[in-house]
């Protein structure tokens, strides 16, 4: 499957791990939840690990950690929940985040634009075509009155 | 007022070329309709009961005379020659056609104006004082920073998916007309001991279903923290704001459910973040402060002394500025109001033909600005002395002369039954059934001071519950009643009305008014407003005349 990461296509090398599956070698998301409960075994996991956060996940549980954590997504279960933003936003702008910032779920292409200014800069699309409407309105604005975060 | 900078304009067209795709998709099947939906609400579009409406925003209330024309020419071209002004100081348009919307937006923005979050679960236009920058009782002009917070929230890329609608007014001037404690975010322009501008800010005020009356969160905000402070609550908010029910997800319940120093705990543990980190600038200010410098008005208007013999001339004259104007303060200029209250209009209405009318008048007399006020009417802030025998005599021609501002039937109501899917009973037709009742001026203008407020259902746009008198259309098994209030206000003494009793039936509503009116004229004492009597006496014997043959 592919996905957008800093506006390219590029191939996801990651894979989600239910709470209750075994983890599997290579690199992974889990839960907050998981993390939090088997953070020890995880952060020896052979290959790297990220978090699939919900929107009513907290990201000052996990801020301290944020050194073993490669890969942050923001499982959007509703367009309209505004909190991924802000938790995106406060990964890049409170905690210095550096490494990826997904969206994925049931997020609109049309939200883009915002989304990559609160710092998130990779997007996986429930649907292939989608992938190009994502490109493509990555550039809807020239100009913006606000800072973004990155 | 402010010009667009190529910035502005830019943002705006992009804005346009980007919802006209989103248009296209959903036609194309290629957008849901719930999808569709958060989209073209953040656009100003929303389906009614006939026709989707458009509500275009009126930043702070300000409108050039070319913007007026243009207004005009959509109500021509687009819709049925009308539209209709907001308690929110924005423009409605009754009966565009969903695929037109973006051809609509497209010829607003070549006079820079636009409809970006005039509606949906974001930051809304920023309201103010219809007299901003020429009251007598002006701390501050607000403009400046109204104009400061419309860019911040404009396409704010955070807080564009809030829990519910937030709306911040501000106001800079002794006396609230901007009704900014019934906003998420009030801000009042205060002076500290040093003589510096800051803010006293208010949050957690709001109308609708469940009014409250917003608490001070920080008595005084300096000037250059105004944004970070904003942005402090926005992402409390955002986070905490509850998305588990509708009804409860205003920011007000979020406040009352926390407590007001929890919430404020919250805010400042988040504030200590970014205060320093997001300084607004005294150059940005000062730089803002340039767009809204007085115009060019003539120092001698105050020797005219035409103005004082028509008024001794004309009694309709002498009534209609009694009535239809306000101090302003420069010696010889007169804020006028427009009234969008005639008897057989309904309240905010306006058609293409005056509207085009009042951009004329206003470019020969106002130095080409209109304002739209927070109770549905214009005013044209600089007319000089000289000048208000000829412009009261055009607006009369155009029957925008209603001596009737701040009276009975200034009534504030919303497009109800008539053309909202939300409401469960009409307004317009009462609000008219009202006015016939009233049609004695000498007896509105004994009455005096009076507002009266009339939603079509609960959700109370036309904000019945801070009417001194408030009207609320409830539906009783398929039939239309109303439920009336007494001694709401939206004013300094911020307050909420009271319940008179069970609802009336729709063809008892007009008597029960009137019956309040002459209990009003029966007990009250010398100078003693409505209000003011009301307060006094309770609402038992309102109570007593209403219901006394139930």
């Amino acid at each position: 499957m592919q996905i957008i990461k800093d506006k390219q296509r590029v191939d996801n090398t990651w894979q989600f791990i239910a709470d209750d599956a075994a983890l599997v070698a290579g690199d992974i998301t889990v839960s907050l939840d998981r993390w939090l409960q088997d953070r020890a075994d995880l952060v020896a996991h052979n290959g790297k690990v990220g978090l699939r956060l919900k929107a009513s996940d907290s990201v000052a549980d996990f801020a301290e950690d944020l050194a073993n954590i490669k890969l942050v997504e923001l499982d959007f279960a509703d367009f309209a929940d505004g909190r991924s933003f802000s938790q995106a936003w406060l990964l890049r702008g409170r905690y210095d985040y550096k490494d990826e910032i997904r969206a994925i779920g049931r997020y609109l292409p049309e939200q883009v634009f915002y989304l990559s200014r609160v710092g998130v800069n990779a997007y996986a699309t429930e649907k292939t075509p989608d992938l190009d409407a994502v490109l493509n309105n990555l550039n809807d604005f020239t100009v913006k009155y606000q800072s973004s975060i990155i | 007022m402010y010009q667009y900078t190529e910035n502005d304009q830019t943002l705006i067209d992009e804005r346009v070329a980007q919802f006209k795709r989103q248009t296209e998709n959903y036609f194309k099947g290629e957008l849901s309709e719930d999808e569709y939906r958060a989209l073209r609400l953040r656009n100003g579009v929303y389906i009614q009961t006939h026709a989707p409406l458009l509500r275009v925003a009126g930043p702070y209330g300000l409108i050039s005379s070319k913007q007026v024309r243009k207004l005009a020419h959509i109500a021509r071209t687009y819709d049925k020659n009308y539209c209709h002004f907001t308690t929110r100081q924005n423009i409605q348009f009754n009966w565009p056609k969903l695929e037109l919307v973006p051809e609509i937006l497209a010829e607003l923005a070549t006079v820079q104006m636009h409809a970006i979050q005039t509606s949906g679960n974001c930051m809304r236009n920023t309201t103010s004082d219809h007299l901003a920058g020429v009251a007598v009782d002006e701390i501050a002009d607000p403009r400046p920073y109204c104009e400061i917070i419309r860019q911040w929230t404009t396409l704010h890329p955070e807080f564009d998916y809030l829990p519910r609608k937030f709306k911040i007014a501000v106001s800079g001037a002794l006396n609230d007309r901007a009704a900014t404690q019934f906003h998420d975010i009030g801000l009042h322009l205060v002076k500290n001991d040093a003589g510096e501008v800051g803010f006293k800010v208010f949050v957690g005020g709001g109308l609708g279903r469940t009014p409250i009356i917003g608490q001070v969160i920080k008595p005084y905000l300096e000037q250059k923290h105004l944004l970070s402070y904003l942005e402090a609550i926005l992402r409390i908010y955002n986070l905490f704001g509850r998305r588990d029910n509708k009804y409860k997800a205003r920011i007000k319940i979020l406040v009352k459910e926390t407590g007001l120093e929890e919430f404020t705990k919250l805010v400042d543990a988040e504030w200590a973040h970014l205060r320093d980190a997001n300084e607004l600038s005294a150059e940005r200010v000062d730089e803002l402060k340039a767009h809204f410098a007085s115009p060019a008005y003539d120092l001698a208007a105050d020797t005219d002394t035409s103005f004082a013999e028509h008024k001794v001339n004309d009694k309709a004259f002498a009534t209609w500025l009694a009535h239809n104007t306000a101090a302003h303060k420069v010696s010889g200029y007169t804020a006028v109001f427009i009234s969008l209250k005639a008897p057989d209009m309904p309240p905010g209405d306006v058609t293409d033909v005056q509207l085009d009318a009042v951009a004329d008048i206003a470019d020969a007399y106002s130095f080409g600005e209109i304002r739209a006020t927070h109770r549905q009417n214009l005013i044209l802030a600089d007319v000089k002395q000289a000048d208000l025998y000829t412009v009261w005599q055009k607006l009369a021609a155009l029957e925008l002369a209603t001596p009737n501002i701040g009276t009975a039937t200034d009534m504030i109501c919303c497009p109800g039954l008539d053309f909202c899917s939300l409401a469960n009973a009409g307004s317009i037709g009462v609000a008219k059934e009202i006015n016939e009742a009233l049609d004695d001026l000498d007896y509105i203008h004994d009455i005096g001071e009076l507002k009266i407020n009339m939603s079509g259902c609960m959700n109370g746009c036309a904000h019945q519950s801070v009417g001194h008198i408030g009207i609320l259309g409830v539906d009783k098994k398929g039939a239309e009643w109303y439920q009336i209030t007494l001694g709401g206000s939206s004013e300094n003494n911020a307050a909420i009305g009271e319940r008179l009793g069970p609802a009336v039936a729709k063809d008892e509503i007009t008597k029960a008014i009137t019956t309040i009116l002459d209990v009003y004229v029966k007990n009250r004492l010398e100078e003693e407003t409505f209000l003011e009597a009301v307060n006094r006496l309770g609402i038992n014997p309102f109570k007593e005349q209403v219901y006394a043959n139930n």
